[in-house]
This record gives C-alpha cells, sequence and structure tokens, in this order.
C-alpha cells in the first residue's frame, strides 16, 4: 500500500489511483478501485450512502491509509468538508491561511481569497457570529488560497439550506473554472453533480460502476430532454428510480 | 443561564445582587445591637470595625493578607500549573493516559487535609508544607478539567487543521488549547476555590504569620471580633481570585464575547 506525494508537472493527472483496495475489519468498502482525474477536470462522485465516497476522499486526502494499491496525488490537495470545522478561536482570515508558514500565510494573501467568496469585509470577525453559508465560504476560501492542484470537496453544500446551496455551488463552479484544479466532488445529489461535473461517476460495491462524460453546454440549469436522460440513467444505477417505469423501486 | 421573561435594565440587576448581602447585614446589625445576640457569640458590625482597626494600626493585618496572598497564590501556580501539564499531557496522548489517569483519580479522592501530618513530617513545619498543601488541594481539579477539555475538543476540526499542514505543537498551541480553554478556565476556578480552603488548613501549621495564625490566636483566646474580620477576609479573597479568573475569562477567549447563547 502507498500513498505517493509527488508535484509532476502541468499536464500529467491530478489523480492517479491504481487497485486501490480498502477493508474496515474484513468489510471491504474499496475494492481493486481504479481512478484518474485530470489536471482541470470537476469530477463528481456519486454513491448510497456507505458506498465508500468519503473513505475514498480520505483516501486521496491522506487522511486514511489503503489495505493495498497504489496512490498518486499532488502535494497541494485541499479539502472543503461537510461541515466548516474553523478553528473558533481564530479570526476569520487566520482560518484561511491555517498551517500557512508565515511568509505565505499572510493577512493580504487571506483577504484576497475571502475577497473571492465575498467575505473580504468579515476578515476579523470571529467564526462563532458567522452564518452557516458565510463559514462554508470561508471553508472554500481557505482551500482555495493554497492554489491546489487537487481539490476535495465532501458534500460541502448538504448542511446548507436551500437557497445558499444553489449560491454556493455557482459560486464553486465559477472558481473551479478560473483556478483550474482537479477537482473530485463527493455528493448524493444526482442534479448536483450533473450541474458542475465534467465527468460524473457512481460508485457501487467498492468500485466504479459507472463513468460517463457530461457534455451539457455551460451555465447548465436543472431540467431539459437531455439532463434528465442523464439524471435517470444515474438514478437507475444508484438503485433509487425504475428506468422503465420511472417511479420509485419498491425495497427489495 | 438564567432565564427571564423581560429583560432586566443594568441598575435594577445590580440593585437585586446587592439585596441579599444588605438585607444579610441588616439583620446583623440589628440582631447584635439590640443585643438578641451577645457580643460575645458575635460582635456587632461596629465591634468587628473597631477589631479590623485595630488589627489594621497595631498589629500587622496588611503584612499578614500579604503573606497568606503570596502562600495561596504560589501553591495554586505550583498546583495549577502542574496540573494544566499533566492534564493537556493525558488529554492528548492515550500513552499518558494509560500511565497517569487512573493514579490521579484515585489520588483525587484522598481529602487533602489527610495528608497535612505526612506534610510536616516530610516537610518540616515551614513554608514548604503549606504551599506544598495548597499545591496538592490545587493540582486535581485542574487536571480534571484540562484533561477532558483537551480530550473533548472537536477531532473534526483537529483533523482538519492538520489536513492543512498543521501539526505537533503548533496544532497543540493554536488549535488544541485555545479550544480547551473554557474547560482548563473552569478547572482554574475550582482550583483558586479550594486553594483558600487548603491556605485555612495550611495556615494551622504553625503559623506566626498570615490571616490562619490570626485565627488560631484569635480563638485561642476567645476574640470574636478579630475572629469575625478573618472570616470576612477569607470570603473577599475567595470573591478578588474569582474576578481575577473572569478577567483572564475575557482576555483569553475575546472570540467568546461576542458570540451570544442562540
Amino acid at each position: 500500500m502507498t500513498l505517493s506525494v509527488d508535484s509532476p508537472a502541468t499536464g500529467t493527472p491530478a489523480v492517479i489511483a491504481r487497485h486501490v483496495t480498502k477493508s474496515f475489519g474484513g468489510r471491504q468498502v474499496l475494492a481493486d478501485l481504479d481512478l484518474t482525474i485530470e489536471q482541470g477536470q470537476f469530477i463528481a462522485l456519486l454513491g448510497a450512502s456507505g458506498s465508500g465516497k468519503t473513505t475514498l476522499l480520505r483516501v486521496l486526502l491522506g487522511l486514511e491509509a489503503t489495505t493495498s494499491g497504489d496512490v498518486f496525488v499532488p502535494e497541494t490537495r485541499t479539502t472543503v468538508f461537510q461541515e466548516p470545522r474553523l478553528v473558533a478561536s481564530m479570526k476569520v482570515w487566520r482560518n484561511v491561511v491555517v498551517g500557512q508558514p508565515r511568509a505565505t500565510g499572510t493577512r493580504a494573501a487571506a483577504v484576497a481569497a475571502l475577497d473571492e467568496v465575498g467575505l473580504a469585509d468579515q476578515a476579523d470577525s470571529w467564526p462563532g457570529t458567522l452564518s452557516g453559508g458565510e463559514a462554508q465560504r470561508v471553508a472554500l476560501a481557505r482551500a482555495l488560497v493554497r492554489q491546489p492542484r487537487l481539490l476535495l470537496l465532501d458534500e460541502p453544500f448538504a448542511a446548507l439550506d436551500a437557497l445558499t446551496r444553489l449560491k454556493m455551488q455557482a459560486l464553486v463552479a465559477e472558481l473551479c473554472s478560473r483556478h483550474r484544479p482537479g477537482v473530485l466532488l463527493v455528493t448524493h445529489d444526482v442534479e448536483e453533480a450533473l450541474l458542475l461535473a465534467d465527468r460524473v461517476l457512481v460508485l457501487k460495491d467498492g468500485r466504479i460502476s459507472l463513468d460517463l462524460g457530461i457534455d451539457l453546454p455551460r451555465p447548465r440549469h436543472i431540467g431539459g430532454a437531455e439532463f434528465d436522460a442523464l439524471r435517470d440513467r444515474f438514478m437507475a444505477e444508484l438503485g433509487v428510480l425504475d428506468p422503465v417505469r420511472r417511479v420509485p423501486t419498491p425495497p427489495a | 443561564m438564567a432565564t427571564d421573561s423581560a429583560p432586566r435594565s443594568r441598575r435594577a440587576s445590580l440593585s437585586l445582587r446587592v439585596l441579599v448581602p444588605v438585607a444579610i447585614f441588616g439583620l446583623w446589625w440589628l440582631l447584635t445591637g439590640t443585643g438578641v445576640i451577645p457580643g460575645t457569640d458575635l460582635p456587632s458590625p461596629a465591634a468587628t470595625w473597631d477589631a479590623f482597626i485595630q488589627l489594621w494600626t497595631h498589629e500587622d493585618l496588611l503584612g499578614d493578607i500579604g503573606i497568606s496572598v503570596a502562600r495561596a497564590g504560589i501553591g495554586l501556580a505550583i498546583g495549577a500549573g502542574l496540573g494544566l501539564v499533566l492534564g493537556i499531557i493525558v488529554g492528548l496522548f492515550s500513552l499518558g493516559e494509560e500511565l497517569l489517569d487512573s493514579s490521579m483519580q484515585m489520588l483525587r479522592t484522598v481529602p487533602f487535609p489527610a495528608v497535612i501530618f505526612l506534610f510536616i513530617v516530610w516537610f518540616g513545619i515551614g513554608e514548604t508544607a503549606k504551599v506544598g498543601l495548597i499545591a496538592l488541594a490545587t493540582l486535581f481539579p485542574m487536571y480534571l478539567n484540562a484533561s477532558n477539555g483537551v480530550r473533548n475538543v472537536d477531532r473534526k476540526v483537529v483533523e482538519a487543521a492538520r489536513s492543512f499542514g498543521l501539526r505537533g505543537a503548533g496544532l497543540v498551541r493554536q488549535v488544541v488549547i485555545p479550544l480547551a480553554m473554557p474547560s482548563i478556565l473552569t478547572g482554574l476556578r475550582f482550583a483558586t476555590g479550594v486553594s483558600v480552603i487548603a491556605l485555612v488548613f495550611a495556615e494551622t501549621i504553625n503559623a506566626n504569620q498570615g490571616i490562619g495564625y490570626l485565627v488560631s490566636e484569635a480563638s485561642s483566646f476567645n476574640n470574636t471580633p478579630n475572629l469575625v474580620v478573618c472570616i470576612i477576609l477569607y470570603a473577599l479573597l475567595g470573591i478578588g481570585a474569582d474576578a481575577l479568573v473572569r478577567i483572564l475569562e475575557r482576555t483569553l477567549m475575546p472570540w467568546r464575547r461576542q458570540v451570544a447563547v442562540r
């Protein structure tokens, strides 16, 4: 089992994972999984609850060791978690550059990143005074300020209200197209995946069971014949919708 | 957290707070002044004031207060300091917990006055035994709260900070200790309270200076006015220590000031 951290020349993939297996106490969560993410590519990873999406993300982040297989990731990879996970005792701008060396983790760098998510004026606030959406935008600024070659998004919109979620999705789409990191968005929301991703994967039984490029024109909107067809295809793959009768399948 | 239907003005709130102390003082003044309670049992406020002036001018009361505060302060600094360091170690490392925690939990159940005689045998009847007793008494409340505080720091936040490159000492200093600060300060508050109690016991060990010395002197001469002066002094010391910790809470946890309970 290896996790190799390197900074390959631009043009090489952001992630190469080969034959990755991960077991928790005999239960295989990832089974001989292969995955490549090209530089600048936005990939959405769909999967039912407990399908191992978050485990895969944690493996790529280096928080979880694989049982076997090889993983190549760039050194600069950052993440936005489902919760903001800000340090309550640090002002917002210090949260943005947390862990950065003094030379690069300057206030100016933090404010510039906060400006991109529209929160430059909150640089000196305490995290406890922010709303949920604002806190998540700070978490996004924290991930982007390091100019990652790989950005890992672990259901970052799941805890937000519907209106804030739409704004946040648009913000993420815009910032990713500007900074062009390789992106892996873990989500269970098919529509969200189709709105944002260049490629959508489905994780089932520990491996990628479906891998489709999404050629819908941008900016994208929910709906339309092509969008609906794709959604039904992914829903069926996830076992939520019967592809023929278009009604939820009864539990087996 | 107290809740009320309508928020009270600052002045009304302050008047409510002083209402009970003022009533007690009035009752004290009334009962001793009318002779319901004889002066030999409880001196009147006036007699207590006279005793205070007497101690202040003819004896070195200020010096005694200084000695007592120094004993409590040094003992607290040693005990709470050690408790803090041990608490953080045990909270951070499972090795530390396995090695120390059960012993600490066992020791903390020993009532500290029980070891006074041992301390006299070990350290003699000088300052070491007194300061040592206060240090011992203040160690455990700090240890318990600090180790709990560190252990209960949100793991997800620590994991996130680590994934952004914060490790080792930096992680502990910038994330773990600040997030455990509410617990640590609760520990300090308990410890300061206990330090005054331990001071009373410590100063029964052959003291010839300090408030405890005045207490034992007043006791052997049935001097109730001096005794009441000392008791009030102990109370004031306790309030002063508590106020100091409150100020510390504000300066060490500025992020908590603006965040209201929602």
